[in-house]
């Protein structure tokens, strides 16, 4: 079947409805809230319809410069983590029966319906000195007295892979599962072990599907508001965190959205440059 | 995802949104019969639920004039909506609840019509902080419900109920505390300046400020943890692993009825006193109403009502309620409250708030 460019304009038809849906809910609010980054604040009311590049300055501080760069550290250790851990796994699911590839993936699916408050809470709760993890060790003698794990990042950090791990493994399942078999195969037949084969073969086979689930988790990792919060200490807290505080506790719309709109630039800007990387080094 | 529920998270935002929709849907058909009537904006959730049952139905009873209540939305969306719609000549509610910090910027449009004392029975009573008046002497807001958070401590970590904030500083509670994270709900600006600086007065200036501030780094290595969902709080003080802080004074006091080893004490520099007026919308067409039902609020009996209640402490005089020492306890003190220093969060609340976020953060 050959493809043929769209020479009329009713071609373009079937676009129309995602490019409406596009407009109403992605163009119309992001365009909102790039005038409202503008607009003057009014400590004693709200704000004024102005053009103005004070909120913006007023963001390029050391103090908020460091906050921004944690977060983006953080998506990204959380990124790096989930498809460290999800790959291998997602791998040695596929050559799983498919009785326990399925009750795995109900299993996954289930943990999705989840909210992140209940997954904060449940984290807080096994991390809790009272009522935690280490009274198990406790109970079974490797430790000498129950222990705190949380706030600190490492409580963080995981309560954010756990959050996002079922959505890499679900992107990945797909891929791994569509992965010829032949190439494994001659892989082995070519004297190959299968550590080897897996990271010789099935790893470079698969550079595009890994480098989107990382941008993915990567972008999903960079809003997350309600962990850093439950589990963190204050200087784990993401620039969500204080969007949310100058939006809700301060009526401060105009700097909330010149930071909202700082942090949409800049992951955009990263995303684009992992893709620039990438097909550069395809082409190579 | 939901970013939208896990917003304002403090806790008399949070009951606000709760309940909002099925009451405002569930009232206004069985009061359409009633000639005289006003809408009345309240806290949603709690505030609202308790309003309802206990209190609007009684005032109706006494005056003959029926009431909508309408469940306000959090922060101070419910003061921009009643100022645009005001410029349009409408009130969404007639009286509304209304927080002090969204009472000043309201006074700055003169959207507050001025209430005359003289029509409020027991004006006279009032304690003096609960009348919100504009700079130039009129009135702009009269207390609705105020409510106190003090020092709160698990009994079985803390034998001995500590007497004074002091207790905040001390070292041997490293890594103990757990505090509201922003300045203008934590108040403890207020509560370093009057422990440490003589009152609040200290925070008069930009100098006092940074003092304050400066002594209120000294807390940072006890702190575990900063909150601003309450349930995250108020379950590790339960549990003991986090067993001091600032609390509400009314949750506490009712989960130590429930048999948890929590207490709250009022130190010796007091409690902290927030609390909510009553104000009128300038676009209101029924502000003689408004005036009746303000009455009515302020009257000793309703007040000992809502304390009994609601969990809210009287903006009233001591000597003219009709609450017994317990029941007067279980809500207030008669130490001497801190006040909030609500000017500095609309004249300075930009800088208070960075100061604060680097304080904390950094």
């Amino acid at each position: 079947m050959r493809r043929e460019a769209p020479n009329s304009l009713a071609d373009y038809g079937p676009l129309l409805y995602p490019a409406v849906m596009l407009v109403v809910f992605f163009v119309v609010p992001f365009s909102t809230m790039i005038a409202v980054s503008f607009f003057k604040r009014d400590p004693a009311g709200f704000y004024k319809t102005d053009f103005v590049l004070d909120n913006y300055a007023r963001f390029l501080t050391t103090f908020f410069g460091s906050v921004l760069g944690f977060s983006l550290m953080l998506a990204v250790l959380v990124a790096i983590c989930c498809v460290a851990i999800a790959f291998p796994f997602t791998y040695l699911l596929t050559k799983c029966s498919r009785k326990v590839q399925t009750v795995w993936l109900v299993c996954l699916l289930s943990v999705l319906s989840l909210s992140e408050v209940i997954i904060g809470f449940s984290w807080s709760t096994l991390f809790s000195r009272t009522a935690g993890v280490t009274n198990l060790l406790v109970a079974i003698g490797l430790m000498s007295e129950p222990q705190a794990l949380l706030p600190g990042f490492g409580a963080v950090l995981t309560g954010m892979v756990y959050q996002a791990l079922p959505y890499t493994i679900l992107v990945l399942y797909p891929a791994l599962v569509r992965l010829d078999p032949t190439l494994l195969e001659a892989a082995r037949t070519l004297g190959s072990s299968p550590v080897r084969a897996f990271f010789n073969v099935v790893t470079p086979a698969l550079r595009n599907t890994l480098v989107a689930t990382l941008i993915m988790v990567f972008v999903f990792a960079l809003g997350s508001y309600l962990l850093p919060q439950i589990l963190g200490r204050p200087q784990h807290w993401t620039l969500s965190v204080l969007i949310t505080d100058q939006a809700i506790y301060q009526s401060n719309m105009p700097f909330a959205a010149a930071m909202a709109v700082f942090l949409v630039l800049i992951s955009l800007a990263l995303v684009g440059l992992t893709l620039l990387v990438g097909r550069k080094e395809n082409a190579a | 995802m939901s970013e939208i529920l896990k917003g304002g998270i403090s806790r008399r935002t949070m009951l606000k949104a709760g309940v909002a929709a099925a009451g405002v849907l569930a009232m206004p058909a069985v009061l359409r019969a009633q000639e005289k009537s006003l809408k009345v904006g309240v806290y949603g959730g709690y505030f609202k639920k308790s309003f309802d049952n206990h209190i609007f139905p009684e005032f109706t009873k006494a005056t003959g004039i029926a009431v909508e209540s309408i469940a306000e939305p959090t922060g101070e969306a419910w003061l921009v909506q009643l100022e645009q719609a005001a410029r349009a000549g409408q009130a969404p509610a007639d009286v509304s609840m209304m927080s002090q910090v969204a009472t000043l910027k309201g006074q700055a449009t003169e959207l507050w019509t001025p209430i005359d004392i003289s029509k409020i029975k027991h004006g006279g009573d009032l304690l003096d902080r609960f009348i919100n008046k504009y700079p130039d002497g009129r009135i702009a807001g009269i207390g609705a419900v105020a409510w106190f958070i003090t020092l709160v401590t698990n009994t079985n970590v803390y034998k001995e109920a500590p007497t004074s904030w002091d207790a905040l500083w001390d070292p041997a509670n490293k890594d103990k505390l757990g505090l509201l994270a922003l300045a203008s709900n934590s108040f403890l600006l207020e509560v370093t300046a009057k422990t440490f600086m003589g009152g609040t007065n200290a925070l008069d200036t930009e100098e006092g400020l940074l003092k304050a501030f400066d002594k209120l780094a000294e807390v940072k290595p006890n702190v575990r943890l900063w909150y601003r969902d309450e349930a995250q709080f108020e379950q590790a003080l339960k549990s003991g692993e986090i067993p001091m802080g600032q609390y509400y004074h009314d949750v506490t006091g009712l989960a130590a009825a429930d048999g948890q080893p929590v207490r709250s004490t009022f130190p010796k520099e007091g409690g902290i006193q927030d609390s909510g007026n009553w104000v009128i919308s300038r676009a209101s067409k029924k502000a003689e109403e408004a005036h009746v039902f303000i009455d009515y609020m302020s009257q000793p009996s309703i007040q000992g009502l809502m304390s009994r209640k609601v969990g809210t402490a009287p903006t009233l005089k001591k000597d003219v309620l009709d609450l017994k020492p317990e029941e007067f306890a279980a809500v207030s003190s008669d130490i001497e409250p801190i006040i909030p220093r609500y000017d500095l969060y609309t004249t300075k609340a930009d800088w208070i708030n960075e100061k604060w976020t680097e304080l904390i953060v950094g």
